[in-house]
């Protein structure tokens, strides 16, 4: 297993060993140790690596992740899994804003608490979050699952097109044009099998709320030019 | 009529004339503000108001067609492995598909490639047309990341981040319903028929140290290979510049507010940011002042239309300019053989600007297929590489009369200004004095 430790080796070795992977290549788990918040770990990500990250790290951790499975034995900075389009990223520790921004697919696991923006813009990404969420999150989000098990802050899902939120605990506000809607069977299908995929076993879909957009903003009215 | 009591003509007031009470009565009517395409429509301090003074007993000119005026400019010299080269300093602006049909981006590419140019996407991501026809394409980030992905990244030849425009700096973008085709929803992710706001801040970051980090993350996933634009609208050229510099940019792309827009509010389009004329010699300051100039490359645009226009931006310091507007306009926009369609929609050739309602007799400013098919991506791929020929021709002629064997060596020394403005504005002396104002501290 190929190590990489950032303390002696440059960030630009492991980016381009990851990167650099011949088909049908044995060596698909790498690990990185002392990351020591280093900016774009294990980013642009093509292949079906594994990568163990024993440590924090900082901005942009495993942005734009096609197929890989990066977990972060730590806390990440922001933008962890920025436009992620497949694969999975999973977050030991706490996770800054703006987790999971645009992301395309797969799915995203933050084992502590999320910060503001969390899922902003997302645009197919999965999102599992154990602990809480800050302010603005899921603002815009277009696709996709943003699961939440602790309370989420203030304006969630401001301007929102169809992404789909479930909260277990409180929401500060909800934001423009977000609103609480029925939690049908099918959700708690899907429910159940993200809670399955990012390791929750004590929890049941039924105790969640779901929140959507309510389409009022869908195409412009002035009457409702209070809520822009 | 008498004596005493002569008549007047009626007099309408200058404040309130009649484009100004018509938007009232329209405002008062819709409740909704003008949104339109296109770029400021009031006459700004602008290249026309800036001569060249062309060679003389001191300065010998280069004999046209025999001695050599080169025009080649290579972008991204400073970090990325692969830099782009371009015969002309004249690129095809970033415009959305989503905005422009299919077939309009598909004119671009070929006409771009033509000439030995550069074109860009848009706001809603890299088509396989585009791709496919352009010899050299440079790929948006924008705020909305509509259609980003990074396997488009990586068969780009160039990465602008959008920060600004010159229509609105500051400000998002709106496609709307009637334009979100399908396609253009599903490269959006996006459900057909509503309108599509665009965000005007990034999602993942703010403020010059975060964009730096931005930048970084880009390098690394496309492993250092390609050129990393930064683009912004004419507001604060001088500070932006030296950010993005600082940030890590290869070029950065200026748009002051003559730049085109494909849909925004009329009162933003004509009010928000700086004259094109204005922002570039603050920005060549900035790269002057850091010892970049000319290795972070400097592109102009904002209501380029000829050869001239190129000439004039270059010698003021710029590397290279860019179009949009002329090049709509070259493949076959406003063109007053549709004048009869114009007038059916209220308007005519010229003063066409609902791009954003989706019905452009011309075809290019649509997702109507119809309408669409109406543009011939061949013949109007020529016309653009015709008119980049053109303006290319034109600047060298210009160059060579000004005794130069390279356009970049053009420079403010050959130029007069013909107002108070201009020559405060591009720091070149009003003609026939050797003073511009705020020289010499007056
Ligand atoms: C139809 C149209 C669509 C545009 N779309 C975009 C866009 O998606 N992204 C962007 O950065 N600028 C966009 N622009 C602005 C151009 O990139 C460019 O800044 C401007 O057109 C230059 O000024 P000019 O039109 O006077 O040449 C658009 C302009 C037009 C006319």
């Amino acid at each position: 297993m190929p190590v990489f430790d950032l303390s002696t080796t440059p960030l630009r070795d492991l980016n381009s060993a990851l990167h650099g992977l011949p088909a049908g290549a044995n060596d698909t788990v790498f690990e990185v140790i002392n990351p020591r918040g280093h900016h774009a770990v294990a980013v642009g990500i093509d292949a079906p690596v594994t990568v163990e990250i024993k440590g924090s790290v900082g901005y942009y951790c495993a942005g734009m992740n096609d197929g890989g499975n990066v977990t972060v034995h730590g806390s990440a900075g922001p933008g962890v899994a920025e436009n992620m389009m497949s694969g999975s990223v999973v977050i030991e520790g706490d996770a800054s804003q703006y987790a999971g921004a645009t992301g395309r697919g797969g799915l995203l696991v933050i084992k502590g608490n999320a910060a503001s923006r969390c899922g902003i813009s997302m645009k197919g990404i999965d999102i599992v979050v154990h602990g809480n969420i800050g302010h603005m999150s899921a603002f815009m989000g277009q696709s996709g699952h943003l699961v939440v098990l602790g309370d989420a802050g203030d304006a969630l899902g401001d301007s929102l097109y169809e992404a789909k939120l479930f909260v277990r605990g409180s929401v500060k506000s909800l934001g423009a044009d977000c609103i609480e809607k029925e939690l049908r069977p099918e959700h708690i299908e899907k429910l159940s099998e993200l809670l399955e995929l990012a390791g929750i076993s004590d929890v049941r879909p039924e105790e969640f709320k779901r929140y959507g957009s309510a389409r009022k903003l869908y195409n412009f009215n002035i009457d409702n030019a209070d809520a822009y | 009529m008498s004596y005493h009591n002569p008549p007047t003509p009626p007099r309408k007031s200058a404040t309130f004339d009649d484009q100004t009470l018509a938007e009232i009565r329209r405002a008062a009517a819709t409740g909704i503000y003008d949104i339109r395409g296109g770029g400021t429509k009031r006459k700004v301090p602008h290249f026309d108001d800036l001569l060249f003074l062309g060679a003389s007993i001191s300065r010998y000119p280069l004999e046209g067609y025999r001695e050599k005026c080169d025009t080649t400019v290579v972008l991204g010299s400073r970090f990325a492995k692969k830099p782009i080269t371009l015969k002309t300093p004249i690129t095809i602006a970033g415009m959305s598909f989503g905005a422009l049909s299919g077939n309009a981006k598909e004119a671009l590419g070929r006409g771009a490639t033509l000439a030995g140019t550069s074109t860009t996407t848009g706001d809603g991501g890299m088509t396989d047309e585009e791709r496919g026809h352009s010899q050299m394409l440079v790929y948006q980030y924008l705020p909305s990341r509509y259609g980003m992905n990074p396997k488009d990244l990586r068969r780009a030849d160039a990465i602008e981040i959008v920060i600004g425009q010159g229509a609105k700096p500051g400000g998002g973008g709106m496609l709307l319903g009637q334009k979100i085709s399908d396609r253009v929803a599903n490269m959006r992710n996006l459900p057909k028929g509503i309108d599509q706001r665009s965000a005007c801040r990034h999602p993942d970051w703010t403020g010059p140290d975060d964009l730096e980090i931005k930048i970084m993350e880009l390098r690394e996933i496309t492993d250092w290979e390609k050129p990393i634009y930064v683009k912004v609208g004419g507001a604060r050229p001088y500070y932006d510049t030296a950010l993005a510099v600082k940030a890590g940019a290869d070029v950065v792309v200026l748009d002051g507010m003559q730049g085109g827009t494909a849909a925004t509010q009329d009162v933003f389009i004509e009010n928000v940011g700086m004259p094109t004329l204005a922002c570039i010699r603050p920005a060549v300051q900035a790269l002057q002042d850091l010892g970049m100039h000319r290795k972070v490359q400097l592109i102009i645009s904002g209501g380029i239309r000829s050869g001239a226009d190129v000439a004039k931006a270059l010698a003021l310091g710029a590397d290279a300019v860019a179009i949009g507007t002329a090049a709509l306009v070259a493949i076959g926009d406003n063109d007053p053989r549709w004048e009869e369609e114009y007038q059916k929609l209220g308007t005519t050739a010229g003063a066409y600007d609902d791009w954003h309602e989706g019905k452009d007799p011309a075809g290019i400013t649509t997702q109507d297929p119809e309408l669409a098919a109406r543009l011939d991506p061949v013949t109007a791929g020529r016309r653009l590489a015709n008119y980049l020929k053109v303006m290319t021709l034109e600047a060298q002629t210009i160059a060579r009369a000004c005794g130069k064997n390279h356009l970049h060596n053009l420079e403010p020394e050959d130029l007069c200004a013909l107002t108070m403005e201009a020559a405060a504005m591009a720091q070149v002396p009003l003609a026939g004095t050797s003073w511009y104002p705020g020289k010499g501290g007056f």
